[in-house]
């Protein structure tokens, strides 16, 4: 799809440069003219949305980090500083601590809308692991920048997740004393988490951009999951997906803004506006909603280092994805059996997100009196948080597999044109059952 | 209603987390009516006005507001705000509240530590030297810092007003505290060491705060009656103002934004379906 450029230099200047630095021709290729299949729904502008948010965190993070103090005792002051005494700091703020959870909301429709229609399959294995390694810098960023505020959440979340490497067998503790700066969360650690959270949004920009070129290479996966046959399958990007990522972008920022300007504190812990006191664990240490899922998971296992170990491999499980999935076709909108467990696998997310918030000993149904199974009642959350983590990677790890060798997919359409004239589901009968060849 | 509208709105959108069960118990806080809910609500200036006062007169005996300056309660939106002084400092009636109170300096010209009128650009004065001050003088207790009490505790101003108006000079039968701490249904605590009495504990926990309000206390400047209800749900409203003083702003700033991205939206989505109306997908 890429290679071919229909740039034409229409000045002297532009022909000038043209043979120097094509950097208008490639704007031109990847941006204006870029082809791009018609039948895109609005699940595939979160590529876009996600662009618009980590500007947005780049920007209003370099403005905050021109007001923040990164030691203990001015950390906490000087955000609420910024909330009282900077120009819009309150919004500029907001904006920032708002905005990690909208990214993430972003994100993860943007994975789950990959995972649907089967964009992570050949050829776009390489554009899928560099966005799983987008998403580990996330987290990591977002683990980083929550520490700042140095509020009783950051502080304790802090000592549980360095604390977490201390159990890696033998060298663990000292990796862990070396990532503080010293024998505790301190000081130390609250600046060099600092100078990370300010490193590591350019490192996931410039993986942003491999993650496009990788994108650029195969072009666009489609709802169908068809490949692109012929130029009547594709409009140019612009002004065709400019428009309709446009207009979803500004849809998406209205929610955005509803969290800004109405419920600011509505996403964050009431804990985390006690300063941080090494000497007062709070009762609940949870982490934002964002990352429940994988803190379930952790604590679904009861041996800390298995439980690490369970929680690294649901993200590293990712990266093998491409090569776990036996299906030839892509797209679920003709693989109903593998529709049914993928809905499943989110209610399974979801349900994890839940067990991440209570307590694991916390009964799931108050009041009745489950069964003693093992080392916890059967009626209590970290028994549902490992039915859910058994399902996670049993998705992955057996579903996915053996799915794609024994169902029997519905007929897929022959190109991206024939099925968009009329409804997806009811395939024109030209459409042979030819499931779509590999590569 | 409205807010909790928005709430609700919002959990549904993004996932939250469900209400965590806790090992010690607590009254839910009471519902209060205020006038600063909801995307349009403001601060009432009167009841900012007798909530700082009975700050001052009651809480500040042990409670610090270390975020707090005398300017802020004439910026905009604050308790004093005079449109006549858009630079809080110039404003008559946060000078001579400042002015009231000594604060300590350093005499520049000899280095001695002295005491000073207030201006409008300092700090509310803390009542202790240091931590150890306070706990000594509050039976090994740490009274906590109220400048964004309101935003540090779940429920909020509706918490606070709760607690202040559900702390017991005596606590019930059956229940034996320690000296010093005092019963509180709104305090979350596990009082099953203290409990004597039938059945499970009473809700709520030992609090090392003697109920603070009594009818009358303070005596409000607009004729207010001053009972302790009045008294905590000023003193409640006082504090939200104190932990987001620039509230109305943001919500005044909200409303112009979100009128700019319906129309745009509205725009973007005219000209998406203007544009591909000749393509069939």
């Amino acid at each position: 799809m890429s290679g071919h450029s229909t740039y034409e230099p229409k000045s002297g200047l532009e022909r000038w440069l043209d043979t120097r630095l094509p950097i208008i021709r490639f704007a031109n290729d990847t941006i204006l003219t870029f082809p791009t299949p018609k039948n895109l729904n609005y699940w595939w502008t979160f590529g876009g949305i996600l662009s618009l948010m980590l500007g947005l965190q780049i920007v209003t993070g370099i403005i905050l980090a021109m007001h923040y103090v990164p030691h203990v005792d001015y950390a906490f002051n000087s955000v609420q500083r910024i909330m009282r005494d900077v120009n819009y700091g309150w919004l500029i703020r907001n904006l920032h601590a708002n905005g990690a959870s909208m990214f993430f909301l972003a994100v993860y429709i943007h994975m789950f809308r990959n995972l649907y229609y089967g964009s992570y399959k050949a050829p776009r294995e390489v554009l899928w692991i560099l966005g799983c390694i987008i998403y580990l810098l996330m987290v990591g960023t977002a683990f980083f920048g929550y520490v700042l505020p140095w509020g009783q959440m950051s502080f304790h979340g802090a000592v549980v997740i360095t604390n977490l490497i201390g159990a890696v067998p033998v060298v663990g503790p000292s990796i862990t004393t070396w990532l503080w700066g010293g024998f505790a969360v301190d000081d130390p650690t609250l600046n060099r988490f600092f100078s990370l959270h300010y490193l590591l949004p350019f490192v996931i920009a410039g993986v942003v951009g491999l993650h496009i070129w990788a994108l650029h290479v195969p072009g666009n996966n489609n709802p169908t999951g068809v490949n692109v046959s012929s130029p009547e399958d594709t409009v140019p990007f612009h002004p065709y997906y400019t428009v309709k990522d446009g207009f979803a972008i500004s849809v998406f920022l209205i929610m955005y803004a509803v969290f800004v300007f109405y419920l600011p504190d509505v996403l964050g812990d009431a804990v985390n506006y006690v300063p941080a006191n090494p000497l007062q664990t709070p009762q609940h240490i949870v982490p934002e909603w964002y990352l429940l899922p994988f803190y379930a998971i952790l604590r679904a296992v009861p041996n800390k280092l298995a439980g690490v170990i369970a929680m690294g491999g649901a993200i590293g499980t990712l990266f093998v994805l491409p090569w776990l999935d036996t299906s030839k076709v892509r797209s679920m909108r003709y693989r109903p059996t593998a529709r049914l467990y993928f809905f499943i696998f989110i209610l399974a997310c979801l349900v994890l997100g839940v067990c991440g918030a209570h307590a694991p000993d916390d009964l799931v149904i108050p009041g009745a009196s489950g069964l003693q199974l093992l080392d916890a009642n059967l009626n209590s959350y970290v028994w549902l948080s490992r039915i859910g983590a058994l399902y996670y990677f049993a998705y992955f790890w057996v579903i996915t597999p053996l799915l794609g060798l024994t169902e029997t997919p519905l007929p897929v359409p022959e190109s991206i044109s024939s099925p968009v004239l009329s409804h997806p589901a009811a395939a024109p009968t030209g459409a042979v059952a030819s499931p779509e060849k590999r590569g | 209603m409205l807010r909790k509208a928005f709430a609700f709105a919002a959990l549904g959108l993004v996932l939250t987390a469900g209400p965590v069960l806790a090992a010690t118990t607590e009254k839910e806080p009471v519902d209060v009516h205020w006038s600063f809910e909801g995307p349009f609500g403001k601060f009432d200036k009167e009841q900012l006005q007798r909530g700082f006062k009975v700050y001052r007169e009651v809480c500040s005996a042990c409670h610090a507001m270390n975020l707090l300056y005398f300017r802020n309660l004439g910026q905009k939106g604050g308790p004093f705000y005079d449109p006549k002084y858009p630079n809080p400092n110039d404003n008559p009636v946060v000078k001579s509240l400042a002015h009231d109170i000594q604060v300590k300096d350093v005499d520049t010209d000899t280095g001695d530590v002295i005491s000073r009128p207030a201006m409008p650009a300092d700090k509310f004065p803390a009542p202790f030297a240091n931590e150890y001050a306070a706990r000594a003088s509050n039976g090994g207790a740490l009274p906590p810092d109220l400048s964004v009490m309101a935003k540090a505790r779940e429920g909020g101003p509706a918490y606070i007003y709760s607690l202040l108006t559900g702390d017991k000079p005596t606590a019930p039968a059956g229940l034996t505290l320690p000296p010093g701490k005092y019963y509180d249904a709104f305090y979350p605590g596990d009082l099953s060491s203290s409990w004597h009495g039938k059945g499970p504990p009473p809700e709520g926990g030992a609090i090392a705060m003697p109920p603070p309000l009594t009818d009358g206390k303070v005596t409000f400047d607009d004729g207010k009656p001053s009972t302790v209800k009045e008294e905590a749900l000023d003193v409640a409203a006082f504090l939200a103002w104190a932990a987001e003083p620039k509230m109305e702003e943001r919500k005044a700033f909200g409303l112009g934004a979100m009128i700019y991205l319906l129309i745009f939206s509205g725009l973007l989505y005219a000209s998406y379906r203007r544009i591909w109306r000749n393509v069939a997908h």
